[in-house]
């Protein structure tokens, strides 16, 4: 055999190896999501949704903890939006590059990588404990928010680095000051970017259950919350307390649950990545 | 004088500020050396520029009349657009640049701490090698310049953008299409925009690097008609590696060569009868 055909052999046999990763990873997401299906669709239907827990499997809905989720995502996202796009430009825009910039660069990344739980810990302490919130929304999207905020600082922070320099530089040509070339040009040219980070970030957070019954967040809520002080359950939480129960009964509200939660995250990720592909369009 | 003059042609309240209303300081020199003011625009003297330890422009003088075109020509690297830069201040953004010397327009020394970039920039307007629009509409472009001095009258914005876009010579292809993005544009007619933009700020110093290089023969000579049209207005600096452009439409002519300026003079005489060698071995093409 020559070297060419050595190689093309290696070629393709590295090719096959590949396929066969990508088929492994998928065959399990598909036995997975179909058994959850299986379990799952025919427990869901308008009553599922809009009843509340019940000691009954088949009485139970899901209506206090996805209030608890829109509650949290919406509070999380008004807290963590200004916060960190705010951040963002700060560090890209204005912060000399220094030791203590990089330092903070550091930090951040870092952030990105800690464990969730840890940041349920942070949350209790802080929100619950010092700031007096008690158990509440708004003591649970704070910590989320701490939880999203390198992620969406991250996201913005490459968004703005992908405005081409030169729009930059014809906006100073006519007289603007950093400022106004920020605002009026540079944010607008990264928004799609930003709004992807964020919503990715939103997606991850809606997720999340272990910082949230860390600080507090209950399995059996009788209401869903009025206002950002009162108590609350979420979606994975409800997920985790139905999944623990020996009845065959909660095992598929909980698989039905489920098929709730990956709609919604689904939702945000197709949003999302509509979001950055008109934008990478419209940057060219 | 010039500003003046502008808006008068212009037919229109001057709103951008001169340049001698930019320092409020007005010391007995700059009174002495007033008859210098009426006959040059621009003056460069003993200027050096260093990136770092690099030194990309030496020892630099030089005069520039109002209402002339100048043309800055030379081979890659010799540090043309470095040294156009140097009038709108935008080699400021350079973190390891450094400057030296004078450089005054309307007799203000431009790099005096004193002065404000914004209004020197309107002063001074710049249109880049690669047509740069914004992801926005063809009116946005326009009026943005007028957006940023803060002015809010619709129906001003409206006259100036128009007066901007007919002198630029792209009304007539959109009007009828203000609103849609200047990314619709052909290369051509975005780079016409950008100098509409930049006229619509009202500068009395127009500042162009290479920008033809991107465009193809037809749009090229639209803008360099153009160009010569706003001669009468304006005072133009171009940067321009095409040597029959700078011989067409330059009043003047100044040759660089690794950061050092060879020689100046009327174009004609640059291009007929060079005092330097190098002068004449670059634009007959034997080097370069
Ligand atoms: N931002 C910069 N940092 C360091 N060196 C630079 C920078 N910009 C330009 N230079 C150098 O300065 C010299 C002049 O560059 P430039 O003014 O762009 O030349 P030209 O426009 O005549 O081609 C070149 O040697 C170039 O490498
Ligand atoms: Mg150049």
């Amino acid at each position: 055999m020559t070297n060419v055909q050595k190689n093309r052999l290696k070629d393709q046999l590295f090719k096959f190896w590949g396929i066969a990763c990508t088929l492994i990873g998928l065959v399990l997401l598909v036995i997975f999501i179909g058994g959850i299906l299986i379990d799952g669709l025919s427990r869901i239907d308008w009553a599922f949704i809009t009843d509340l827990p019940s000691r009954k499997a088949e009485k139970s809905g899901i209506w206090t903890p996805l209030m608890g989720s829109v509650w949290i995502l919406v509070l999380t996202a008004i807290i963590s939006f200004p916060i960190s796009v705010a951040a963002g430009v700060y560090l890209e825009e204005y912060a000399k590059k220094n030791r203590l910039s990089a330092l903070l660069e550091i930090n951040i990344s870092n952030l990105a990588g800690v464990p969730s739980i840890i940041y349920g810990l942070l949350g209790l302490e802080v929100f619950v404990r010092i700031m007096n919130l008690g158990a509440s929304v708004l003591a649970g999207a704070l910590t989320l928010s701490l939880l999203i905020l390198p992620i969406i600082i991250v996201a913005t922070r490459e968004a703005i680095k992908a405005v081409p320099g030169s729009i930059r530089d014809a906006s100073y040509a006519l007289g603007a000051s950093k400022w106004q070339t920020i605002w009026n040009q540079v944010l607008p040219a990264s928004s799609g970017g930003i709004l992807t980070g964020v919503i990715l970030a939103l997606s991850r957070a809606v997720g999340e259950a272990a910082p949230l019954i860390i600080v507090g967040a209950l399995a059996y809520v009788p209401f869903a919350p009025q206002g950002p002080l009162d108590q609350f359950s979420v979606l994975p939480i409800q997920i985790f307390n139905w999944i623990s129960r020996p009845q065959q009964g909660f095992i598929d509200n909980a698989a039905a649950a489920i098929i709730i939660l990956l709609l919604i995250t689904f939702i945000m990720n197709g949003i999302a990545v509509y979001f950055r592909n008109k934008w990478q369009k419209k940057l060219q | 004088m010039e500003s003046r003059f502008i808006s008068e042609i212009n037919g229109k309240k001057n709103y951008s500020n001169t340049m001698s209303d930019m320092m409020s300081e007005k010391t007995e020199d700059a009174k002495t050396e007033a008859p210098i003011a009426e006959k040059y625009k621009l003056q460069t003297k003993d200027v050096n520029v260093f990136y770092g330890d690099f030194q990309a422009i030496k020892d630099i003088s030089m005069n520039i009349k109002p209402k002339s075109i100048t043309a800055f020509i030379g081979p890659s690297g010799c540090g043309k657009s470095t040294f156009l830069r140097l009038f709108n201040r935008m080699n400021d953004y350079i973190e390891d640049f450094k400057m030296e010397g004078k450089i005054k327009i309307d007799d203000k020394n431009i790099y005096k701490d004193k002065i404000q970039l914004e209004q020197l920039r309107k002063e001074v307007g710049m249109v880049f090698q690669k047509p740069n629009p914004f992801p926005k509409s063809i009116f946005e472009n326009v009026a943005y310049g007028l957006k940023i001095q803060g002015i809010k009258d619709k129906k001003l914005i409206a006259d100036r953008v128009e007066k901007a876009l007919v002198q630029a010579d792209l009304w007539n292809e959109v009007k009828d299409n203000l609103s849609k993005s200047a990314l619709t544009l052909s290369g051509g007619q975005q780079q016409r925009l950008c100098i509409a933009r930049t006229l619509a700020v009202e500068p009395s110093i127009i500042l162009m690097d290479e920008p033809t290089s991107a465009l193809d023969p037809i749009s090229t000579a639209k803008i360099e008609e153009l160009i010569h049209h706003l001669k009468q207005y304006y005072t133009i600096i171009i940067v321009t590696h095409n040597m029959q452009q700078a011989a067409r439409i330059s009043d003047y002519t100044a040759f660089f060569y690794m950061g050092e300026l060879i020689e100046f003079d009327k174009t004609k005489k640059i291009f007929t009868n060079p005092e330097k060698k190098r002068t004449e071995n670059y634009i007959t093409g034997r080097f370069g």
